[in-house]
């Protein structure tokens, strides 16, 4: 019984790490950005809740929709201005780049913030749970992040299958050169991926606020899942980028079961035997996006 | 056709040779002359200098995008810890450190070589966290909260002081000397051409694959070195500080400011690195914020880093590694202007101006 309550956490647990995972996947599988950034940004999108609750009155909700925007308009600006230039200077570049970027964000958010650590509760709901029986219990919160990864990623699939902009970005990402021979600004489209992934990270910052707790340096570690994710699910496979989270994520509630190191061990040990077995993941599609 | 002729370097090796001993002799006496802080502050260089040494190696040349450095300046200073613990010399540690960085590497390289790009650095990355994971779980070496190295308090301060300035400065040394070795070896041509351009130098029969194994080793065993340096240095090993990304990170900043794909590009790196690092110490973490910029800007719109942009317009080269092409002069009459970098700049207007205009 513990096992299967074992199992439902990690899944739940899972959804976070998806949410993480999404806006990776789509920096590495449109652009070829490996952003390692992203748990940071992730960071500054719930200090910037954090910040604006207090400060703002507004309902939290309306505050996240603020934040999710305010990154959103981040992205396309950091695409434009830091991943572009240098995704033309080399195609490492991008990597040291944004190593580069997670430090001054880190150190950044040390200085303004200390390294205390902040959390967000949204009264109620953030300790509600919902009782299956006297062992298995379902947070509200890991449902409700399970359900926005889910949604994120439904609504990613869909707008990159059925619209206008989502099937010129799987031009540029198929072939950036005919695009652009067609008359495509790649580099406008880029800057629009970079927004969604953005938002998907804020996404995930904002979960992780309430889901735990933030301290400026906790971004590497969900970085390192979120990227375990994505190789486990397959580079531009959304839904397997979901089973991915959810594969990491019952790693670390099983391994918690068996001992307290494991569950931090675990997940990576997953991650390293796919990567020896199966490099291209379980789910890879042919055409990146 | 003339004729032409190749040296190795516009000068004399013997020069800078003689130079590089005087200097390693000066620094060498430098406990015996100056105040402490200054010594600790050549510390925190030297260690910087031969991790960038390092990295540069790996990735400057070898094309091995590592993240996962840390590995090794961890497995280093445990090895240390636990030599320590066992009743050996902490100093002894050091070379010890070489032998188990090297001898872990290689079952490392064995699983990333299959990989490459940014999988490959995602997957140095998780071999990191993981060696930190394992190693946090054996209560004799400290656990989550780290041990103190058992001996150095044995020591008076200022002893204690000037050795661990002598190892820096040995493991810094010994850094720059192998990487400068290797690159005049007939390894260094391989991997020169790989630096310029991976795929041709397999097309000419290079060794690739090799080559990169070799740096690969030499690169970990030098970090590991340096991670024994660092626990000595420190008095005591905690995982989450020798294993942790930020040493990386440095060693990544030094390389891109100074230029990467150089010897003496780290050298300048690390230098400006330590050089900030002290004179903004008041203000904590901003110097951080300032070199992460900086290489942020330099590597996107500066490649080659500062090393890269003077020597694109100057043919004066500290490590001779290169080769220079000399026209013979004819029979008669003047000499013909070398072939050299410093005709470079006339080539790239030309390039300019044949290339189309990006959109």
């Amino acid at each position: 019984m513990t096992l299967a309550n074992a199992i439902i956490q990690g899944i739940l647990l899972g959804g976070l790490l998806a949410l993480f995972a999404a806006g990776l996947s789509l920096l590495f599988g449109v652009m070829g950005v490996l952003n390692l950034a992203h748990g940071d940004i992730a960071v500054v999108a719930g200090y910037l809740a954090v910040a604006l609750v207090p400060a703002l009155h507004l309902p939290t909700l309306w505050v996240f929709l603020i934040v999710v925007a305010v990154l959103m308009v981040c992205g396309y600006l950091v695409q434009r201005l830091i991943f572009q230039p240098s995704l033309e200077s080399g195609p490492l570049t991008p990597l040291l780049v944004t190593l580069g970027m997670s430090v001054v964000i880190e150190n950044l958010l040390l200085e303004i913030f200390t390294a205390n650590s902040h959390s967000l509760s949204i009264g109620t709901f953030t300790g509600g749970a919902l009782r299956v029986n006297s062992q298995i219990s379902l947070s509200y919160l890991s449902l409700a992040i399970l359900g926005a990864a889910v949604l994120s990623l439904a609504a990613i699939q869909l707008g990159l299958s059925r619209t206008k902009v989502g099937r010129i970005v799987r031009a540029v990402a198929d072939d950036r050169d005919a695009a652009q021979l067609v008359g495509v600004n790649y580099r406008h489209i880029f800057g629009l991926a970079a927004a969604v992934a953005f938002g998907t990270v804020a996404l995930a910052g904002l979960s992780l606020t309430m889901y735990t707790s933030i301290s400026p340096t906790a971004g590497p570690t969900y970085l390192i899942y979120g990227f375990e994710a994505v190789v486990i699910g397959g580079l531009g496979s959304l839904w397997g980028t979901l089973a991915g989270g959810v594969v990491l994520g019952i790693a670390v509630t099983v391994g918690l079961l068996i001992n307290s190191d494991f569950g931090a061990l675990a997940p990576h040990l997953v991650f390293l035997a796919v990567l020896a077995v199966r490099p291209q993941g379980f789910f890879p599609r042919r055409v990146t996006a | 056709m003339a004729e032409v002729q190749v040296t190795r370097s516009q000068h004399s090796g013997l020069v800078v040779g003689g130079l590089g001993i005087i200097l390693v002799a000066v620094l060498a006496v430098l406990p015996f002359l100056v105040v402490e802080g200054f010594t600790n502050f050549l510390v925190n260089l030297f260690i910087l200098l031969a991790l960038a040494s390092m990295w540069n190696l790996l990735a400057g040349y070898g094309g091995l995008v590592s993240v996962g450095q840390q590995a090794y300046i961890g497995l280093g200073a445990y090895t240390v810890l636990f030599l320590a613990q066992h009743g050996l010399n902490a100093f002894v540690g050091v070379p010890a450190a070489v032998v188990v960085g090297a001898v872990l590497a290689i079952p490392a390289a064995w699983f990333l070589f299959r990989l490459s790009g940014g999988y490959f650095a995602i997957a140095t990355w998780v071999l990191a966290v993981v060696a930190a994971i394992v190693i946090t779980g054996i209560p004799s070496l400290g656990a989550g909260t780290g041990a103190s190295v058992p001996g150095l308090l044995n020591y008076s301060a200022i002893s204690l002081g000037a050795e661990t300035y002598w190892a820096s400065l040995a493991v810094a040394v010994v850094a720059v000397l192998a990487t400068y070795l290797l690159l005049r070896s007939r390894l260094g041509l391989v991997l020169t051409a790989v630096r310029d351009n991976e795929v041709a130098a397999r097309s000419v029969g290079g060794k690739v694959g090799r080559a990169k194994l070799i740096v690969y080793l030499v690169s970990s065993a030098g970090c590991a070195a340096v991670g024994a340096v660092i626990a000595i240095s420190q008095l005591d090993v905690q995982a989450v500080n020798v294993f942790n990304i930020q040493w990386t990170a440095y060693m990544i900043f030094a390389v891109l400011i100074g230029g990467m794909g150089t010897i003496e590009g780290p050298l300048i790196g690390a230098t400006i690195f330590i050089v900030l690092q002290q004179t903004l110490s008041q203000f904590n973490g901003w110097y951080l914020v300032l070199v992460g910029g900086l290489a942020m800007v330099v590597a996107i719109w500066i490649r080659g880093g500062i090393w890269g942009f003077w020597a694109s317009r100057s043919s004066f080269r500290i490590f001779s590694v290169g080769y220079f092409l000399h026209a013979q002069p004819p029979e008669d009459g003047p000499a013909p202007p070398g072939i050299g970098p410093s005709q470079r700049p006339d080539r790239r207007k030309w390039l300019r101006r044949l290339r189309p205009r990006p959109s």
